[in-house]
């Protein structure tokens, strides 16, 4: 199994606040990795360290290395335009841009200078498929993306990054904010993608990570507790911190 | 407490496996009276308590499917609500068998030929310890102690043996024994089907601990 | 436990409140409409069309504000074009790229206060400033300039207010996406915060048609009909509203309430105006075709 993502030694200070303490985590390729832990535990901010949307963050101090594709994340001469175009994120809350659907999925090809109407056309259309949205929407492509239901509006989300063709996709909590139906479908979704892409998802809901991740991660106060195959994390986790969080005796 | 409810539901379902186990026990010990004695009245009784029995299975089960429909346990907690789904079926057969032991000494007629078959109460006495010990090691998770019980159950073939060439001899011996002999022999194989059942539960001890089950990853 | 629901009270409190709600607005409303009825009543009379399209000329004994109006134009123009990219690029700065969020937070203090300054003070600064050191005497542009330096507080605070409102979800998935920061604020950021834009704009060309104190000074009280569209800019212009300050300083009252009365027109179509542009420039209205 490949190494597609690689922590080494990850340390981050918020300010004073030690966030990261000392991560070492190798997540494989076309795999999902579930990144499991109570609240405020450091799964967000690692997720975040991977495409480095932690530099937008003032106080910010890392040390250590992240490897995408054993190249250094944090290297002073990575271009942060191309990580993110190898690195995609969706986040909690569905953020489609107040823009027609086409132009949300167009937005990110076109950052990365696709200018011609036929290539974009293909890249949206190949993208929207992708998430099972293309038949829902397909008439009315022109019209605003604010217009869908929460459900559709993730879908769409996760079309937008898929429309820059990256290799790793993160998601942070991607369902938490969607009705059952549409977080079974987003789950559907994310099984088939991971085909082609490396998965990375942050999650509250024990059962979601139990039905998708194929490892998982859990964190706590900034460490890494135990990392192995799911079936593993649930039922006989090896560390009684896990076991506890899983079964829910503490938050 | 976090999930304070579950925890309190998971003590209740222990005390129930608890009480089911006292009262399968309670039925082992008064076959061995009633055969002891011959007392027709009390085996009479442990027929009538069977229903009790098979009505604390059922209430188990339902305690379980509803533990699982809504809590969605894992690790641990789905291993101890599975195993004890399991244990249940193997405690109301042993029940059964020994209902069906009491049915059997109704029919007997104060004979005294069970003074003749010594082995038969050292059966009873393997039966009620292995079971005792197959639930006390499900209880406290040792792992040792149902080894030990799985081991008992060697003993419990060997005495079988014993009591099946006791018996054969004593129907030689006089052709009209024939027939307390083969009740006997029905008896003997009784205990040592609650043998059977004890080392089941001691297997599903190993489950609810290690999530194997002779060596086999279920969960 | 048993009480009935069926048994309905007046409330003392609530009747007195609303019936006071209802004199105030009643009263309000009565005084805009006195206000724009008395103007209209007054004015009408001696209205034509003519006087939009004429100018006022002793040897040919005409008159008209023809030129007002031209010059009400020029400097509405004239002022945004000045005041909009200097208020909106330091909006966006302020928001967007300044470290130091002391500096950020007296910048707008110091923006607040000066929206709050009375105009003849813009005035006397603009008339020795940009009409005397600068030599431009009396002329739109002085005036242009005048005005631009009042309204900027108002497009600097009405930008930013407006940039703060847009989620930070957009800005998150943008740079997720691998834009750079001034790509995300041109094609995300700005196009969320129009309607405040508009806003601080549509204030402040309300700002610049009622201005009289300031225009005084500098803009001065020309009515020449311009010769050449830039050379005009060099002419002293009388706006509108200084053109109803001279007209009823010379007791010329009809006049006056003519001018009055186009005035009152002219704000009203501009609001129509503005809240059309708005809606259409609303990029959170679900209706709206992308481009």
């Amino acid at each position: 199994m490949e190494n597609k993502i690689e922590a080494r030694d990850l340390h981050l200070y918020y300010g004073e606040k030690h966030a990261l303490k000392g991560i070492n985590l190798d997540i494989y390729k076309n795999k999902v990795t579930a990144l499991i832990g109570p609240s405020g535990c450091g799964k967000s901010t690692f997720l975040k360290s991977i495409n480095r949307m932690n530099d937008y963050i003032d106080n910010v101090k890392i040390t250590g290395q992240i490897y995408i594709d054993e190249e250094e994340v944090y290297s002073e001469r990575v271009d942060t335009t191309i990580l993110r175009k190898k690195v995609g994120m969706v986040f909690q809350q569905p953020n489609p841009f107040p823009m027609s659907i086409y132009d949300n999925v167009a937005y990110g090809p076109r950052v990365h200078g696709v200018k011609d109407k036929k290539q974009l056309d293909t890249i949206v259309k190949k993208s929207l498929d992708s998430c099972v949205l293309y038949e829902e929407v397909k008439d009315r492509l022109t019209s605003s993306a604010l217009g869908l239901s929460g459900g559709q509006q993730q879908r769409l989300c996760i079309a937008r990054a898929l429309a820059v063709s990256p290799d790793i996709i993160l998601l942070d909590e991607p369902t938490s904010a969607l009705d059952p139906i549409s977080t079974l479908k987003i789950e559907e979704l994310l099984l088939q993608l991971k085909e082609e892409y490396t998965i990375v998802i942050v999650t509250h809901n024990m059962q979601q990570a139990s039905r998708i991740a194929d490892y998982t991660a859990f964190f706590l106060s900034g460490e890494m507790i135990e990392y192995g195959q799911t079936k593993d994390i649930f039922s006989l986790p090896k560390d009684k911190r896990t076991e506890d969080y899983i079964t829910g005796r503490f938050g | 407490m976090v999930r304070s409810r579950f925890e309190i539901e998971l003590k209740a379902l222990r005390t129930e496996l608890n009480k089911m186990t006292y009262l399968v026990i309670e039925a082992i010990e008064e076959c061995v009276v009633a055969l002891k004695t011959q007392n027709i009245e009390l085996a009479k009784q442990i027929v009538e308590n069977d229903i009790k029995i098979n009505q604390m299975e059922r209430a188990i089960e339902a305690r379980c499917y509803s533990l699982i429909l809504k809590q969605q346990p894992i690790a641990s907690d789905l291993r101890m609500i599975s195993t004890a789904l399991k244990v249940v079926t193997d405690l109301e057969r042993i029940g059964d068998q020994s209902a069906d032991i009491a049915k059997i000494i109704t029919t007997l007629q104060g004979d005294s030929m069970y003074r003749m078959i010594e082995h038969i109460p050292d059966m009873a006495r393997v039966a009620k310890k292995m079971v005792k010990g197959a639930i006390d090691a499900f209880n406290t998770n040792d792992l040792v102690l149902a080894n030990q019980v799985v081991m008992m159950d060697d003993e419990m073939d060997e005495y079988f043996i014993i009591v099946k060439e006791e018996i054969s001899e004593h129907i030689k011996s006089d052709i009209h024994n024939t027939d307390i002999g083969i009740n006997f022999i029905i008896i003997a194989k009784y205990f040592e089907r609650i043998g059977d059942h004890a080392t089941n539960i001691c297997e599903w001890a190993e489950f609810k601990t290690t999530g194997s089950v002779n060596e086999h990853r279920l969960l | 436990m048993n009480q009935s629901i069926t048994n309905k009270k007046k409330r003392k409190k609530d009747t007195v409140a609303l019936v006071l709600i209802y004199l105030s607005s009643g009263f309000s409303i009565g005084l805009l409409l006195l206000i724009l009825g008395y103007v209209a009543f007054k004015a009408v009379p001696y209205f034509s069309f003519k006087y939009l399209y004429s100018t006022t000329s002793i040897i040919d004994h005409t008159v008209g504000i023809l030129p007002n109006i031209i010059n009400t134009l020029y400097l509405v123009i004239v002022t945004l074009l000045i005041a909009c990219p200097i208020g909106i690029g330091g909006a966006i700065y302020l928001h967007e790229y300044a470290k130091n969020q002391k500096l950020v937070r007296i910048v707008t203090f110091a923006n607040e206060v000066l929206a709050g300054i009375p105009s003849i003070i813009y005035g006397l600064f603009g008339m020795l400033f940009f009409g005397v050191y600068l030599g431009w005497g009396f002329s739109i542009l002085t005036g242009a300039c005048t005005l631009s330096l009042m309204v900027l507080p108002i497009i600097t605070r009405n930008t930013q207010t407006s940039l703060e409102t847009v989620p930070k979800s957009y800005r998150e998935a943008a740079l997720g996406l691998g834009t750079n920061k001034w790509y995300m604020i041109r094609t995300v950021l700005l196009p969320s915060a129009i309607p405040g834009v508009l806003t601080g704009v549509i204030l402040s060309i309300g700002r610049i048609i009622s201005e009289s104190a300031a225009l005084l000074f500098t803009a001065g009280s020309g009515v020449l009909l311009p010769k050449g569209l830039f050379s005009h800019l060099f002419n002293s212009g009388a706006t509108l509203t200084i053109q109803l300050y001279l007209e009823m300083s010379k007791a010329n009252y009809e006049n006056a309430f003519v001018i009055a009365f186009v005035l009152v027109i002219v704000v009203l179509l501009l609001n129509l105006f503005a809240k059309f542009i708005a809606s259409k420039w609303d990029v959170s209205k679900v209706e709206n075709n992308g481009k």
